[in-house]
């Protein structure tokens, strides 16, 4: 589904990204880990199309398109979400109308007809019970006054809208408590199916206690230098990042 | 520059739908402007003594006044001598009787700009008086309001018709030597609207003036007097546009609204004189005074303005709260782009007991713009419990606009409470990428992001505008509805 192949970006001049491969198929949790400033939220915000960042080499294909080619939009109406680590406050748009304008562009570019108001507020609350969000959501304007745990959830909802064939979560584990963080992984989970993947990025072995993931990678100073099953999260957690750069090295 | 933020450059490009000329004769008069003049404008609309002695002395007082300068605009002196100071449509002998009788051009001009004047396709509820250059062209529901016992008429026929009300309470809000413009006003004004809704009545329908600018070289000068008497209500409403011209064009025009006891008065503006090309060349230059009255005690003035036009606005429609626990709003939306400069906000003047203003201005800046909130509250020894809210916000979007906040307060009475909250944010990349990565397009999200800032005060317009109002929005800054 998704295929990096030896990405590298600079921004502001310096490089982050060194040569990065990854390959994600259908039905798979990628997990990416790594320390502070290893490049992990740069390629989550390439992926997804940001433009303050330069691709130097590489390519990415996405489900055999070429992904660096497609506008940010496109990516997104192709199936690409990302959760984002610092989800923005836009006041005075509600955070439904949002949802619903994200959601019938995404249907527009596929051919489809607009969703029915009745259908889509049906929809809507039945995610919102499931992600254990009050009824004031429906109302609240787009993240602005939201907890920080708030706007996480606030992510997961729409990517259950959304339904992408790729979502890529960027810490959205951050700044959970232990409740929030078991309705979060409960909404990744339920959207695991084979024809689908997630790719998360994350600090903390934590997360994936609660969402196993197929493959975890090391990040770090712009590469991959690890790559195993669920275990490696756990000796991560245990022996830390040093240990991999070690092995690396030696 | 990144591709992204071209696009919202190319979104902002302003395209201005109002700018064809009507090609109709007109009878002017030539450029200049002495007593000779004044009088002149005077004659042709067969006024009464009183009303050419009260112009004249308007003049000679103007005559004695500098141009402000305070405001932070920028522009060329306006060379006073070189505007013709009446133009009107050349009509046959006597003035139109009815709608049949008006030059269809006219009916054509209206209905291109979306204010169809045949009653049977007006907005239902919404009577209309029609103002093209210096002149009253038609006013709609003429009868229906009558028997409300509602006056809404053009300015000249209210100083034909009822000229014992245009004495008493013309100028009295906005005495003619109140300001520069005012002075100018006073002295040249041709036409406008008029308003009398009588004691008890809540006006039945929305009233609204259009003004168009069609002749070259001519200023705009129009006078608008509404008059809530006792528990009166009425909801009153002027849009605005104008032909693209390589000059400047002066629209100075004064309105004076007053609220006796009980009595409500809700204006509002949909301001979209032609702003000028996106190198600054031409635009309306619109220097407006404004003000309304809370004369009598428990009477509410609100006014809403939405100003996406002009090259340059300099405006602060204001309340005068004299009444015990009267009540004065100001929610403003105030757009600019490309080289436009806007310097607008209010006065409100606290001077009954228990009195209370809310302010809420939103500014908008994009392009090369300059964007000035100035507002004063004054508080006056008398007005004990007095009560402001003030809130200014603004939004900048691209590197090179610019948004200045003014506000002014002086408080004389210690039991008075004044609050005042401002923010300036950017459009950030960060809001637009976070759409986009929605899958939501540009311009959606550009109009979105905007249209939510922008709520609060849309809330506050009548139903039938506040649509116009935001598409408006739309294409002052992405040349789309969207």
């Amino acid at each position: 589904m998704l295929k990096i192949t030896d990405l590298s970006a600079r921004v502001g001049g310096k490089d982050i990204l060194k040569g990065v491969n990854l390959e994600v198929n259908a039905g798979e949790v990628h997990a990416i880990m790594g320390p502070n400033g290893s490049g992990k939220s740069t390629l989550a915000q390439i992926l997804a199309g940001r433009e303050d960042y330069e691709v130097t080499g590489g390519t990415v294909s996405f489900e055999g398109r070429d992904l660096l080619a497609m506008p940010t939009e496109e990516r997104a109406r192709a199936g690409l979400f990302l959760g984002f680590q610092y989800p923005v406050e836009i006041p005075g748009v509600n955070n439904v109308y949002l949802l619903k304008a994200a959601l019938n562009a995404k249907r527009k570019a596929a051919g489809e007809p607009e969703v029915d108001a009745y259908e889509f507020l049906t929809l809507i609350r039945q995610k919102m019970k499931f992600m254990q969000m009050s009824e004031s959501f429906l109302t609240r304007a787009v993240n602005e006054g939201f907890s920080g745990g708030e706007k996480k959830r606030n992510e997961v909802l729409q990517m259950l809208v959304l339904e992408p064939k790729l979502a890529i979560l960027d810490e959205t584990d951050s700044g959970l408590d232990i409740d929030a963080l078991k309705v979060v992984s409960a909404g990744v989970n339920s959207l695991r199916d084979p024809t689908r993947a997630v790719v998360l990025v994350t600090h903390y072995q934590r997360l994936l206690d609660y969402v196993i993931p197929d493959q975890v990678h090391v990040l770090s100073g712009g590469r991959i230098l690890k790559s195993g099953d669920s275990s490696l999260a756990r000796e991560l957690e245990k022996r830390g990042y040093d240990w991999v750069l070690e092995t690396r090295v030696a | 520059m990144s591709s992204k933020s071209q696009d919202v450059e190319a979104l902002l490009a302003q395209k201005y739908r109002h700018g064809f000329v009507t090609d109709i004769e007109s009878d002017s008069l030539p450029p200049g402007l002495d007593e000779t003049v004044v009088a002149a404008i005077s004659r042709k609309k067969n006024e009464p003594r009183f009303l050419l002695e009260w112009r004249l002395k308007a003049f000679r007082h103007w005559l004695t006044m500098k141009e402000p300068n305070w405001a932070h605009v920028h522009y060329k002196p306006i060379d006073y001598q070189d505007i013709s100071y009446y133009s009107a449509p050349r009509a046959p002998k006597n003035a139109p009787k009815s709608l049949d009788e008006v030059d269809p051009k006219l009916l054509a001009t209206y209905a291109k700009l979306g204010i169809p004047l045949h009653e049977r396709a007006r907005l239902a509820g919404v009577a209309v008086d029609a103002v093209f250059d210096s002149v009253s062209v038609a006013t709609t529901f003429k009868e229906k309001l009558g028997k409300a016992g509602v006056i809404f008429c053009s300015f000249s026929d209210a100083v034909r018709d009822h000229p014992g009300l245009i004495e008493r309470y013309l100028g009295s809000v906005v005495p003619p030597s109140d300001n520069f413009f005012a002075a100018l006003n006073s002295a040249v004004f041709s036409d406008g609207s008029f308003v009398f809704v009588p004691p008890g009545v809540r006006c039945p329908m929305e009233l609204s003036t259009y003004f168009r600018i069609n002749a070259a070289k001519t200023g705009q000068f129009e006078r608008t007097l509404i008059i809530a008497a006792e528990a009166a209500s009425v909801s009153y409403l002027e849009g605005c546009t104008a032909p693209m011209r390589d000059e400047n064009q002066l629209h100075a025009a004064v309105v004076e609204l007053v609220a006796l006891d009980n009595a409500q008065i809700k204006y509002s503006t949909v301001q979209n004189w032609y702003p000028g090309d996106e190198n600054g060349l031409g635009g309306i230059f619109n220097f407006v005074t404004k003000r309304g009255e809370c004369r009598g005690h428990n009477s509410k003035i609100s006014w809403t303005q939405v100003e996406t036009g002009s090259a340059i606005t300099w405006k602060y429609p204001s309340c005068i709260l004299k009444g015990d626990n009267s009540v004065g709003e100001f929610y403003s939306v105030a757009v600019a782009n490309n080289y436009q400069q806007a310097d607008t906000g209010t006065k409100m003047i606290h001077i009954g007991r228990n009195t209370k203003s809310t302010i809420v201005s939103k500014g908008i800046s994009a392009g090369h713009a300059e964007n000035t909130y100035r507002g004063l509250v004054k508080i006056l020894p008398s007005a004990a419990g007095a009560r402001n809210f003030t809130q200014c916000d603004s939004l900048l979007m691209g590197p090179t606009c610019a948004a200045h906040t003014f506000p002014y307060m002086e408080v004389k009475n210690p039991t008075a409470t004044v609050e005042h909250e401002a923010s300036t944010s950017k459009i950030g990349e960060d809001q637009l990428f976070y759409c986009l990565q929605r899958g939501i397009s540009a311009e959606d999200a550009v109009n979105m992001i905007v249209s939510g800032f922008c709520k609060v005060v849309f809330k506050e317009l009548p139903m039938e505008f506040a649509v116009e109002a935001q598409n408006l929005l739309s294409v002052s800054l992405e040349g789309a509805v969207g």
